[in-house]
């Protein structure tokens, strides 16, 4: 082999270079952590089960925003009977009032940005309306 | 090319063939190829055939000889502007127009009668959306994002508007606008129950779909001290926009373009 030992140094540097992120990550004491989305604490049911929200809100609300904007519905039926208005300022962030800790941690965590926001208010001022 | 005895003959044949199964396609009425014939080629959109048979079509009557009194009363404006957010940018270029006021003369432009009546020349008169029946908005709109409601209301789905403009270059009432730019920063007052648009969406008026959905009058109509501004069902006859339209003479803003606009001035 000509050059061998210049072709595997380099070949060593660039396999270091390559996977550093990881051991970035491994040894660095700020390493991701799963992210902890605060939940609202005087609430016990959500409009659907937990696990189906954790997997599937951005459905759920993509069905409401066809339905209300669309179809002209108003009301959703949760899988526990209850009727909620198919709103996300007024019903979503009415429980979830502060969405930077409950949207943006997971967001954040899983690198995706939804523009719900450009349009919908977030506001505080709505709660119990 | 010389055309021989035979060939002359087989023409023939498969003409008179042609001939007889496109009779034979189109003689029912209701047969497929004959709807698409006539839909094509007999329809005329400006025929009242082509109305919605929908059990409700929605529609507003106003009255202009009560409206034109109070030529500085802008309070049907000011209402829609508060409840949909709407953002003013300072400039004339960009305004985003829900409710706006021309002058009569250019309002109702292809009305040809050089001498009206005194009480409209020159006045200011309330524009709106027209909601058209036809409306050649949605017929142009690539992605669905305006659409009519089965009430007769021409919605915008903001969500799926990806700003190409055919519908404002569509639209001959100049009813759709522009956000240019981000339009938050430039409301000044804002209604947290309504959402506001983004930078690149084309918006309008829309009959406040949101509050007619829950039984409520559009804002405007609430909103108007004189009661110049009536909204109904047009496909009830006992509606009482139906009851105006029999008693009083009722003009439309360009009904020639056979969109029929379903805002109706009574002069």
């Amino acid at each position: 082999m000509y050059d061998g030992g210049k072709i595997i140094t380099g070949l060593l540097i660039f396999v270091c270079l390559f996977t550093s992120p990881f051991w970035y990550d491994i040894s660095s004491k700020t390493a991701m952590e799963k992210p902890t989305p605060v939940l609202p604490a005087n609430q016990k049911e959500c409009v659907s089960t937990v696990s189906f929200m954790l997997s599937d809100h951005m459905e759920l609300l993509n069905t409401w925003r066809y339905e209300v904007v669309r179809e002209g519905k108003t009301y959703y039926t949760s899988p526990s009977g209850n009727n909620y208005k198919m709103r996300l300022t007024r019903t979503c962030l009415n429980c979830h009032s502060n969405s930077s800790e409950f949207c943006d941690r997971c967001h954040d965590y899983a690198g995706v940005n939804p523009y719900c926001w450009d349009c919908h208010n977030k506001t505080q001022n709505l709660a119990g309306k | 090319m010389t055309i021989t005895r035979r060939n002359l003959l087989k023409m023939m044949g498969i003409t008179a063939l042609g001939t007889a199964f496109g009779k034979y396609l189109t003689a029912r009425a209701d047969s497929p190829v004959a709807r698409v014939i006539s839909k094509v080629f007999i329809e005329n959109p400006r025929s009242q055939k082509n109305r919605s048979a929908q059990k409700v079509r929605l529609a507003m009557v106003i009255d202009l000889r009560k409206c034109v009194s109070d030529q500085g009363c802008t309070k049907c404006i000011d209402a829609c502007n508060q409840a949909h957010n709407i953002p003013n940018f300072g400039n004339s270029k960009d305004a985003i127009k829900w409710i706006w006021k021309e002058r009569y003369e250019d309002a109702f432009i292809d009305q040809e009668n050089f001498y009206i009546k005194e009480e409209f020349k020159g006045k200011l008169v309330p524009v709106f959306c027209n909601n058209c029946d036809n409306p050649p908005c949605v017929e142009v709109c690539p992605t669905q994002a305006t659409f009519k409601r089965d009430d007769g209301i021409v919605m915008m789905d903001w969500h799926r508007c990806i700003g190409c403009r055919y519908c404002m270059a569509a639209c001959p009432y100049g009813s759709r606008s522009f956000n240019w730019r981000d339009p938050r920063p430039f409301i000044s007052n804002i209604n947290e129950d309504y959402p506001t648009r983004s930078a690149g969406v084309v918006e309008k008026c829309t009959w406040c779909d949101e509050r007619v959905s829950q039984g409520l009058l559009p804002i405007c109509v609430e909103a108007c001290p004189e009661k110049a501004l009536v909204f109904g069902n047009l496909n009830d006859p006992a509606s009482e926009v139906r009851r105006l339209l029999k008693d009083n003479f009722s003009i439309r803003r360009k009904p020639g373009l056979g969109t029929s606009p379903e805002i109706y001035y009574l002069v």
